[in-house]
């Protein structure tokens, strides 16, 4: 059984980047695979407040690279879940304090230990970005139903071809239902039909979200939301299950049920 | 319920906007070619496809289409019929 490397990255920032690292590494590791999440974001670490582990950080991904630990010793284990790490990133230095190789070197290093190792990207589109998706195999695209960010998942799309990294699959987070209905808001269909990628996952607006995030207890361990079951289905798919998209509808009949679009 | 209806009418729901002005957006971000390029372009094509075949140049369209991932480049040509001068 290999390991994959499954980078999340978005080119817009604020798009959901690390709250969909957070709770797919989590899903994961409740289906009973052995995952450890990157932050990658160098110099603006997060990943570890929004997993609620941020009073456990010792050792960051820097401190890897500069061989003062192993990364085993870097690793913080989530106790929450029976096989999840988070290795932090750095906070007091910058993107250049790790290259491509670096991360192609730790990825490797860690590949015989996990099933999925899943990376963080930072937001743009310059070297953390780069660094980001060196070592990946597989690569998730996340976009919020709005023009900048549609176009911002488009560039990052061709950069991502152009480094010949892929397959690429697009999560669509943040869609709010009752918007689409009213016809001010694109739908998974519109997005899907300009970006020309396969969708692995739609997220709907979710208030649980931050609710789940003041808490540090990412929203996929609260069986209520909406949001959570999203990311659940998208951990699912990755392993290959087919998971009907569900009905973001927010209140429907039997008829629009039964005739309606499912996502 | 009048003025909501107007209004809509008028404005046109806000997601067309959104998808009309990403389409254009996107085109021009993968290919870089913007209205002008075109227009120049065509005028061009127009010159050389003139000089071996009669072509109906009201009638050209040349516009960029996207088909999944690629962007091509559609020129749409008509020629023009040259039966009715030839001497049977």
């Amino acid at each position: 059984m290999g390991s994959t490397v499954l980078t999340i990255t978005s080119g817009k920032g604020g798009v959901g980047k690390t709250t969909a690292t957070a709770n797919i590494g989590i899903a994961l590791a409740e289906l009973g695979k052995k995952v450890v999440c990157i932050d990658s974001d160098i110099g603006l670490r997060n990943l570890d407040v929004v997993m609620g582990l941020e009073n456990r950080v010792v050792y960051d991904l820097v401190n890897i690279v500069e061989g003062r630990c192993k990364a085993r010793q870097a690793m913080i284990r989530d106790k929450r879940t029976p096989e999840l790490y988070l290795i932090p990133a750095a906070q007091t230095r910058d993107k250049s304090a790790v290259s491509a190789d670096d991360m192609v070197k730790i990825c490797n290093e860690l590949r015989p230990e996990f099933d999925w190792i899943i990376i963080d990207s930072p937001a743009g589109i310059e070297r953390g970005f780069i660094n980001a998706i060196a070592p990946a195999d597989q690569i998730l695209v996340i976009t919020n139903p709005d023009v900048s960010a549609v176009r911002d998942a488009d560039r990052i799309i061709g950069l991502i071809e152009a480094e010949q990294k892929g397959p690429i699959e697009l999560i669509i987070n943040r869609l709010d239902p009752f918007l689409v209905k009213k016809g001010d808001m694109l739908d998974a269909d519109d997005i899907l039909e300009l970006l020309a990628i396969k969708l692995i996952g739609i997220v709907p607006e979710d208030e649980h979200v931050v609710i789940s995030t003041n808490r540090g207890q990412p929203v996929v361990l609260d069986p209520k939301s909406k949001a959570g079951q999203a990311f659940k289905n998208i951990a699912r798919r990755l392993l290959g299950e087919e998971v009907p998209f569900v009905n973001l509808e927010e209140k429907g009949d039997f008829f629009s049920k039964l005739f309606g679009r499912t996502h | 319920m009048t003025h909501w209806f107007s209004r809509d009418i008028r404005r046109g729901k806000s997601v067309h906007q959104a998808k009309e002005r990403l389409k254009l957006v996107l085109i021009h971000d993968r290919t870089n070619i913007n209205p002008e390029t075109l227009e120049k372009l065509k005028e061009e094509l127009l010159e050389v496809i003139s000089r071996h075949v009669d072509i109906d140049s009201e009638k050209v369209k040349i516009k960029v289409n996207q088909s999944g991932r690629e962007q091509k480049l559609i020129a749409d040509i008509p020629l023009k019929t040259t039966y009715l001068h030839r001497k049977y």
